[in-house]
Parts: C-alpha cells; structure tokens; sequence
C-alpha cells in the first residue's frame, strides 16, 4: 500500500483507538477539547524555547564574529611585525573560528524555520481548536448520544489529525531546541572561558602572547637605540672633557659598540 | 490531504489521480532505502499537493492521504510508519 494512504490510515487509528475509549460518546468532546487546549499551550511553549534558542544563537554569532575580526587583526599585526609564523597560526584560528560561525548561521536559520512553522501550526490549531469548540456545544444541546456519534466521529478524527501533526512538529521542536542548547551551552562555557580559542585553532592566546612580547620587545629595543644614540653623541665631549680617560667613560663606549651589530 | 507541518489541501480529481503514481515512487523508493528517489518523488507530491486549494482552518476534516513534510526522510517516514512515531496529545 501506498506510504500517503498507510499514514493516513495509521493517524485515522490513532483517533479511533481513543474515541473507542470512550464510553459516553459526549464525553469524548470535552475530554478531546481539554487535551486540545493543552496542546495549544505546548505549542506557544515551543515557539518561545525555539525563539530564545535562536537569540542564543545569535549572541554567540556576534562573540564568534569578533573573535574573527580579533583573530584577522592579529594577522595584521603579525605581518607587519615580520612574523609570517604568527600570521599564519592567527589566520589558521580565524578559519576554525569562520568554521564554527557557519555552523552557527546554519543553524540560526533552521531554528528560524522552525519557529516560522510552529507559529503558523499553532495559529492553525488556534482556528481548528475554536471550531472545534463550537461544534462541541452544538452537538451537545442538539442530539442524543446516539445521534452524536457520527458527527463527533468526524469532528474527532479531524481535530486528531491535526493534533497528531502537531504533536510531531512539537516534537521535533523540543527536541532541537534540547539540543541547540546543550549546543549553546557548551558554545558559551568555551567563549567565557577563553577556551574556545585554544580548543578551536590551536595555541591562539600564544599568538597575543607571542605579538605582546614582540611588541614590548620592539619598544624595549627602541629605547635601547635612542639611549645608544645619546651615549654616543656625549661620548665625544665626555672623552674632551676628560682627556686622560677614566674607565667609567671608555666602558660604556665598548659596550656601546659590542651592542651595535644586533641593532641591525 | 494533508502534507504534514503544513495543513490541509483540497485537490480536484484529477489532481489526486496525478497523485498515484508519486505515491508509487514514494513507496518504492522507501522499500529501497533510495533517499533520492524519494526525494524527487515527495518533491513532485508535494508540489502537487500545494497546487490545491488550502482548507480553511477551522474546517475539522480527515484527510484522505497525508504527506511526510518536504524534508523528511526515508528514515522519518519509517518512523511515521512504526505507527508508535504518532501520538495524538
């Protein structure tokens, strides 16, 4: 038999096993409508989980995204310090980083669907669950017990069906939604810890460490050279002023040019 | 007929007899394990199945055939198809 008619057979099952149940068939209505409102509020519940899963996603979109542009800066600041090594580890996280950010957007935008759906789903069963209301009440005054059976078999069946798709939407929503925050979870352990960074890309924090050293080295180096340059502009005038030379003078000046080749 | 996720649909005749042999594929490609064959053959059906007129919301009807979601897969329907996959709230 066709996929199509076995689903449709199985969900029609389903309503008829539940209605067999019943002993007053009218009792059915209002146990069904009980379950239907409940399943309207499971439904408002997923769309907010899915709604602040994906706000989730996107808070660590923006943190990953900075760290991108932190990691890019730092290939900069690498190159143009002359340290190729360095660019290349920076560049290497950057792409680990970009990798998870793709994930990320991925699965922003299904969350998004997802969201999108389950609010059109429940404005459906919102209009199902009204009409359904209705019909009860009119069922109610207007036929016996057994009169009421047809017609209750049908509302029933028809409000089942839509019930047992939404319950599979929800279902599904839960479930994703349980993951993504597991997900998120550990996404936003590893960004608060700073782990991310050496967890995804390697020695990432070496890098800063590395540019920092260099950094202070390059300042350090330069007050080194301005401070050469001023010993050995006075050394002239100091050698004039003491013409027979002092050992405290004639140091500084072999020091001085002993340093002079590691300055190039 | 229905396409699950997405609602109610109300198809002419012949519209529904187009149906058939999607249904068919659908069926073959399960058996098969053929995610791509079911894919183009739920694609074609659903397709189908939207060119119908949406039932009003609060229209309580069973439908006559239901369809997995677009993006189902073989293994989703097998569930479907477990029967216990279902529950009605």
């Amino acid at each position: 038999m066709s996929v199509m008619k076995r689903v449709s057979l199985i969900f029609r099952a389903k309503a008829n096993k539940a209605l067999d149940r019943m002993e007053d068939p009218r009792e059915t209505l209002d146990y069904s409508y009980q379950q239907q409102v409940e399943m309207l509020t499971r439904v408002r519940r997923g769309v907010a989980d899915v709604a602040t899963s994906r706000k989730r996603v996107e808070l660590q979109m923006n943190s990953l995204q900075k760290e991108v542009a932190r990691r890019d800066n730092q290939a900069r600041d690498a190159l143009g310090k002359g340290r190729e090594d360095l660019a290349r580890a920076a560049l290497q996280n950057k792409a680990s980083l970009q990798g998870q950010l793709n994930d990320l957007q991925g699965q922003y935008s299904q969350l998004q669907e997802q969201e999108e759906k389950l609010t059109l789903a429940s404005q459906r069963l919102q209009a199902k669950v009204d009409a359904f209301r209705t019909k009860k009440e009119t069922i109610k005054a207007t036929y016996t017990a057994a009169e009421a059976q047809t017609r209750i078999n049908e509302a029933f069946s028809g409000i089942s069906e839509e019930m047992g798709d939404i319950g599979l939407a929800i279902q599904r929503a839960e479930d994703k939604t349980a993951q993504m925050q597991a997900r998120a979870g550990a996404i936003d352990e590893l960004l608060a810890s700073g782990a991310l960074e050496d967890h995804v890309g390697g020695p990432a924090d070496n890098i800063q460490a590395e540019l920092d050293r260099i950094g202070a080295g390059s300042d350090i180096d330069a007050e080194l050279a301005r401070m050469k340059g001023e010993l050995s502009a006075n050394a002239p005038r100091q050698l004039e002023a003491n013409p027979n030379g002092g050992p405290s003078v004639a140091e500084p000046t072999d020091t001085q040019a002993a340093d002079q080749p590691q300055d190039g | 007929m229905r396409i699950l996720g997405e609602g109610q649909y109300q198809l002419d005749e012949a519209e529904a007899a187009q149906l058939a042999p999607l249904d068919l594929e659908l069926d073959a490609a399960v058996d098969r394990d053929d995610e791509a064959a079911f894919r183009t053959a739920l694609d074609g059906a659903v397709r189908l199945v939207r060119t119908g007129t949406p039932l009003p919301p609060d229209e309580l009807a069973a439908s006559d055939l239901i369809l997995p979601s677009l993006d189902a897969s073989v293994d989703d329907v097998r569930k479907l198809l477990a029967e216990d996959g279902i529950h009605l709230g």
